[in-house]
């Protein structure tokens, strides 16, 4: 076979150019979204939270998720003053219609938002028998409607409370950080319907993302970090007495 | 050869084996989902048909495209940094086809109430008041104009009245 040097000079580039959409691998449902380029988190603001319940409210439009059951509630705390290892703990139907007004009394209240804490150890992923929830390569703890059996140990397993049996479906459900959006570039439902911006959605692989000033200059906190759980969902201002 | 002189069953139940073997590497080939182990122990596709479901709020750079004028009136005021859905609700059957999907506007009563009404358990710092004593049963939008509620701009169409501001 002879191949002339003219051939050759047109052939390079085009193997070059199909050779890198072959490294390219599959196209994922959102053509520009790269998951190697993301690792989701969210930023939880105590101070700025007015339990109004739009998240829920939102969360449920956008997720369909089943009356009586949450992805994401609003709990209100009230802590008294000598007593801070029992705090009063209320959340009517999750804080969807907001929360009887308190009365200034001795003692704080204060709300706490709370939500799949997308943990980069994840114990609900680590009980599935059978591959059906998992972390995503982008940081997005995940279930897999048709291949959960509704075995419901990831239930079991989670620390926080925050997965359920979809009472239809019967498998596992959970907040998927609205997946669906933040791969088309916009932010989640609860921070889209915030109106104080308690919420933010956060990309820690994003440099510019301005999670990274937040958590250089305030101080921050998970929820149970003594489980290791290396929880994602990063909370502002939150009292000691949070559980 | 004598080892092998009654080891034919063996042999048989070896085969047995391998046919088996053949049998599952078969079975596991159409049962196993192509994209699974892709990214990890799970369903690589799973990922892709999570990120497929429907939007329903379709974000505030959505709105701002067209309601530009509702953009000019919150820029300067304290519902600035309040996206629009977080009023009127999840809105993306509205900014596809504007005149299928009809915005039915929110209830002021129902609505300002539900973040501004009194209650120690709200940040010191937010806008709260008692309803019933504030506005001795007017209708918010009588002084404060939802996207702009401060009352140094008042609602241009209806006069001010002096009902206490929510400061």
């Amino acid at each position: 076979m002879n191949i002339s040097r003219r051939q050759i000079l047109i052939l390079l580039p085009a193997a070059a150019v199909a050779w890198k959409s072959v490294l390219a691998g599959t196209p994922e449902a959102s053509p520009n979204y790269k998951m190697s380029d993301h690792w989701w988190g969210m930023l939880i603001d105590i101070s700025k939270c007015i339990g109004c319940g739009n998240c829920v409210r939102a969360c449920q439009t956008e997720n369909d998720v089943p009356d009586g059951l949450f992805r994401t509630w609003v709990e209100r705390y009230h802590v008294s003053d000598e007593n801070m290892t029992s705090p009063e703990v209320i959340s009517p139907d999750g804080g969807k219609e907001g929360f009887p007004v308190a009365k200034a009394d001795e003692g704080k209240y204060f709300f706490v938002p709370k939500m799949c804490n997308h943990c980069a150890d994840s114990p609900c992923t680590q009980v599935c028998p059978v591959g059906a929830t998992f972390i995503s390569p982008d940081g997005v703890v995940l279930v897999d409607r048709t291949y959960c059996l509704g075995c419901a140990y990831c239930v079991q397993a989670c620390p926080y409370g925050c997965r359920y049996i979809h009472p239809e479906k019967k498998v596992a459900d959970k907040c998927t950080l609205c997946y669906h959006r933040i791969t088309k570039g916009l932010t989640t439902a609860c921070c889209e319907a915030c109106p104080t911006g308690a919420r933010q959605l956060a990309d820690l692989k994003n440099p510019r993302d301005p999670i990274h000033e937040f958590l250089k200059t305030h101080s921050v906190q998970v929820l149970k970090p003594q489980m290791a759980t290396g929880a994602k969902v990063f909370y502002s201002d939150l009292d000691g007495s949070v559980r | 050869m004598s080892v092998f002189k009654d080891a034919g069953h063996l042999f048989r139940f070896a085969g047995l084996f391998v046919l088996a073997f053949l049998a599952f590497l078969v079975v596991r080939h159409f049962v196993v989902p192509k994209s699974f182990g892709q990214y990890g122990h799970y369903r690589g596709a799973a990922i892709g048909e999570i990120a497929a479901r429907p939007v329903k709020f379709a974000g505030h750079e959505k709105c701002e495209t067209c309601h530009t004028d509702v953009m000019d009136k919150k820029k300067d005021g304290r519902h600035a940094h309040v996206n629009c859905e977080a009023c009127h609700g999840a809105q993306d059957q509205h900014a596809g086809d504007p005149s299928a999907a009809k915005v039915v506007l929110p209830d002021t009563a129902v609505l300002c109430a539900r973040c501004h009404t009194a209650s120690a358990a709200k940040p010191k710092g937010f806008p709260q008041v008692e309803p019933a004593d504030h506005s001795q049963g007017l209708p918010c939008e009588t002084c404060h104009q939802p996207h702009n509620p401060g009352l140094d701009t008042p609602k241009t169409d209806t006069p001010k009245t002096d009902a206490g501001g929510a400061k």
